[in-house]
C-alpha cells in the first residue's frame, strides 16, 4: 500500500495539475454535498424588484431575470448536475462491463450479439441517439441518465471485452480452472478483478464527457424542467439574455461547468499516468 | 479498388439494418398511444380504432416493422404534427443549412489543427507545444454551447463585429435562388458579392464554434501520430539520405501520421452532428437540427425520429467514404482488401 501511495505521490509531483484537479473534485463533492446549506438564498426565491442584477456585494454572481441569486442557483445546482453525470457513468460501467466481459469470456453467440449492438449504437452520432432515445422514453430526468448511460455503454463494453479477452487464457486463470470453479466464478473473482483499474481510468474520463452531454440535453430544454438549479438549463436561460448584454446570467453556470468537465479530464489524465506510465502523453 | 468499395459497401449494410431496427423501436416505444394521440382529445373510442387501424398499429410488431421499411423505401417518414407538412421535405429543404455549418466547421478545425499538431510535434516542450495541450484540453472541455454564447457577446454585443445570431441572413436581405441549398455557393454562383458576404459573416460564429470543438482532439491526436512516425527507422533513414527537412516532414512522416487522423474524423464528425444541434438552438439557425428540437419540445415525434435516422444514416454513409479514402491514403490497404 505504502508503495502506491509513494508513486501517486511521485505521479502528482511530476504533474502538480493532477493535484489541482484532484482538489478541485473533492471540493465540488463537498459542494454537492452542502451546497443548498451554504448557499446564500434560496435559490427558487423571486425578487422582481432586484432583476437582471449585476454582480454585486450582495449577489456575488448578479441576478437573473425573476430576481433569483445566480450564486445560489449555481451552487445548488452541483449536486443534479454531479448526481446525473455519476449515476449516468455508474449505471453505463456496470451495464457495459458485464455484457463486455461476458462477450469476451464466452466469445460465441454471446459475443457476436454483444459486439453487433456495441457497434449499433456507434452508428448513431451519440449525441442524436440520446435524442431520439429521451423523445421515444418521454422527457424525465430519469431517461436522461438513461439515454447517457445508453451512449457510453460502448466505450465500457468494449474495453471490458477486450481486457477479458486477453486475460482469458493466461496461466492464473488457467489454474483457477482446474483447481475446480465454474466458469461464471472464474470470470467474477479471477478474471474481471484484473480488468479494473483500466476501465475506472475509462470511467474517470467519460464523467466529464457525460456531464457535457447531460447538460447538452437539459441546455435543449430535457429532463430538467424549470425553474430547478441546474447547469445546463441556466445558461440556456442566460443565453436569450447575452445579445442585450447580461452576460452573468449564462457566464457563472457555464464557468461552472467547465470547471467540472476540465477537472474530470485532467483527474482522468492524472490516473492514467498513475495506472500505466507508458500511455503518458 | 473497386472490390474494396463493393466489399466496404457490404459491411456497412449490417450498420443500416441496425440503424433502421433502433429507430423503428424508438418510434414503438413512444409514451402513450399514438393513435389516440393523433385523434386529439375530443376523439371517440371508434374514431382511435380507426387510426390505430390506419396507422397499422393493430398488427403484430414483425408486419408493423415490415409496413415501415416499406415506408422507408418510398422515402416517407411521416407527418408532422407541427409543419402539417412530410418529414422527408422538411429535411431535405432545411439539410444544406446543416451540411454547410457542419462541413464550415470541419474545414475550419482541420485547417487549423493538422498545423498546430504537426508545429507542436516538431518542437516537443516548446511554448507551442506546452499551448497546444492547454488548448486542446480546454477545448474537450468547454461546452460548444457555452462557447457560442461566449463568442456572441464579445463579437456581437462588445465589439459588434458579427451579426445578430439570428439564422443565416438578415430579415432584409433576399436568399440567393436555391441551388445547392448551400447559401456560400449559392450566392456565388448567382454572382451576387453582397448576399455572399452576408451569409460568410452570419457563418462565421457558428462555424468558429463547432470548429473549437473539433480542433482538440484533431490537434491531439495528430500531435501524437507525428511525434511517432517523427521517430521511426523510415524517418530516421530519410533524414540520414539527406532529404530537406520539409520533404522529410511533409511528403514522409505526415502522409502517415494523417492516417490514425482520417479514422478519427469520423468520430469527429459524430460529435459534430450532435453538437450541430446545440449550435443551432444558439445561433437560431433554420437546420435540421433546430427542426428536430421544436418538434421534440412540442412533442410530435415524427420529426425526430426522422432526424435521428436521416443522421444515422449520412454518419454510415460518411464512415463508409472515409473508409474508401483511407484506401486511397494509405495503399496498403489496397492489398490486403
Amino acid at each position: 500500500m505504502s508503495r502506491v501511495v509513494r508513486h501517486a505521490r511521485h505521479v502528482v509531483g511530476e504533474n502538480p495539475v493532477t493535484g489541482v484537479a484532484g482538489g478541485v473534485f473533492l471540493a465540488l463533492l463537498v459542494l454537492a454535498a452542502v451546497g443548498p446549506r451554504v448557499a446564500p438564498y434560496d435559490p427558487l426565491l423571486t425578487n422582481t424588484r432586484h432583476k437582471l442584477e449585476a454582480p454585486s456585494p450582495a449577489h456575488w454572481f448578479g441576478t437573473d431575470q425573476v430576481g433569483r441569486d445566480l450564486l445560489s442557483r449555481v451552487l445548488v445546482a452541483t449536486r443534479l448536475d454531479l448526481g446525473i453525470a455519476l449515476s449516468a457513468v455508474a449505471l453505463s460501467f456496470a451495464a457495459g462491463a458485464l455484457a463486455g466481459a461476458c462477450a469476451g469470456f464466452y466469445g460465441g453467440w454471446v459475443d457476436r450479439i454483444v459486439t453487433r449492438v456495441m457497434d449499433t449504437i456507434m452508428a448513431f452520432p451519440l449525441f442524436v441517439l440520446a435524442m431520439g432515445i429521451v423523445a421515444a422514453l418521454g422527457n424525465t430526468l430519469a431517461n436522461i441518465v438513461v439515454a447517457t448511460a445508453v451512449i457510453n455503454l460502448p466505450f465500457y463494453a468494449r474495453m471490458a471485452r477486450a481486457e477479458v479477452n486477453v486475460r482469458r487464457e493466461a496461466g492464473f486463470v488457467d489454474a483457477a480452472r482446474l483447481t475446480g470453479n465454474a466458469p461464471a466464478r472464474v470470470l467474477a473473482v479471477h478474471v474481471f478483478p484484473n480488468c479494473l483499474p483500466p476501465m475506472m481510468v475509462q470511467a474517470s474520463l467519460n464523467l466529464g464527457w457525460a456531464i457535457l452531454n447531460a447538460a447538452g440535453l437539459s441546455f435543449i430544454g430535457l429532463g430538467v424542467r424549470p425553474p430547478t438549479p441546474e447547469w445546463g438549463i441556466m445558461v440556456a436561460e442566460g443565453a436569450a439574455f447575452i445579445v442585450s448584454g447580461e452576460w452573468w446570467i449564462a457566464l457563472f453556470p457555464g464557468l461552472a461547468l467547465m470547471l467540472a468537465v476540465f477537472c474530470f479530464n485532467l483527474l482522468g489524465d492524472g490516473l492514467r499516468d498513475l495506472m500505466d506510465p507508458r500511455r503518458r502523453t | 479498388m473497386l472490390r474494396l468499395i463493393g466489399r466496404r459497401l457490404a459491411l456497412a449494410v449490417p450498420g443500416i439494418v441496425g440503424v433502421v431496427v433502433v429507430s423503428f423501436l424508438l418510434n414503438r416505444a413512444l409514451p402513450g398511444d399514438p393513435a389516440a394521440f393523433f385523434a386529439g382529445p375530443a376523439a371517440t373510442r371508434e374514431a382511435v380504432e380507426e387510426i390505430r387501424v390506419k396507422l397499422g398499429l393493430d398488427r403484430s410488431l414483425p408486419e408493423q416493422f415490415a409496413l415501415y421499411v416499406r415506408d422507408l423505401l418510398r422515402g416517407d417518414l411521416g407527418t408532422s404534427l407541427t409543419t402539417g407538412q412530410p418529414v422527408s421535405r422538411d429535411l431535405l429543404a432545411r439539410l444544406p443549412a446543416s451540411l454547410e455549418l457542419t462541413l464550415a466547421g470541419l474545414l475550419l478545425a482541420v485547417g487549423v489543427a493538422v498545423p498546430l499538431g504537426v508545429l507542436a510535434a516538431t518542437r516537443p516542450g516548446a511554448w507551442l507545444d506546452h499551448l497546444t495541450r492547454v488548448v486542446t484540453t480546454a477545448g474537450v472541455s468547454l461546452p460548444v454551447f457555452f462557447t457560442g454564447l461566449l463568442l456572441v457577446y464579445v463579437f456581437y454585443y462588445l465589439l459588434g463585429w458579427a451579426p445578430a445570431p439570428l439564422g443565416r441572413l438578415d430579415a432584409v436581405s433576399a436568399p440567393p435562388p436555391t441551388v445547392t441549398g448551400f447559401l456560400l455557393v449559392d450566392a456565388a454562383l448567382a454572382g451576387d458579392p453582397e448576399t455572399f458576404r452576408a451569409a460568410l459573416a452570419h457563418l462565421v460564429l457558428p462555424a468558429v464554434t463547432l470548429g473549437l470543438f473539433a480542433m482538440a482532439p484533431i490537434a491531439r491526436m495528430t500531435r501524437a501520430a507525428m511525434l511517432g512516425v517523427l521517430g521511426s527507422d523510415f524517418v530516421r533513414t530519410a533524414r540520414a539520405s539527406g532529404l530537406a527537412p520539409r520533404t522529410v516532414l511533409v511528403t514522409y512522416a505526415l502522409r502517415n501520421a494523417l492516417l490514425p487522423v482520417v479514422t478519427l474524423l469520423g468520430m469527429i464528425f459524430s460529435f459534430l452532428l450532435g453538437a450541430n444541434v446545440l449550435v443551432e438552438k444558439v445561433f437560431a439557425w433554420p437546420g435540421v437540427g433546430s427542426y428536430a428540437l421544436e418538434a421534440l419540445i412540442a412533442s410530435d415525434y415524427a420529426p425526430v425520429q426522422g432526424f435521428v435516422l436521416v443522421m444515422a444514416s449520412l454518419y454510415v454513409l460518411l464512415n463508409l467514404f472515409i473508409d474508401v479514402v483511407y484506401g486511397l491514403v494509405d495503399p496498403r490497404v489496397r492489398i490486403e482488401g
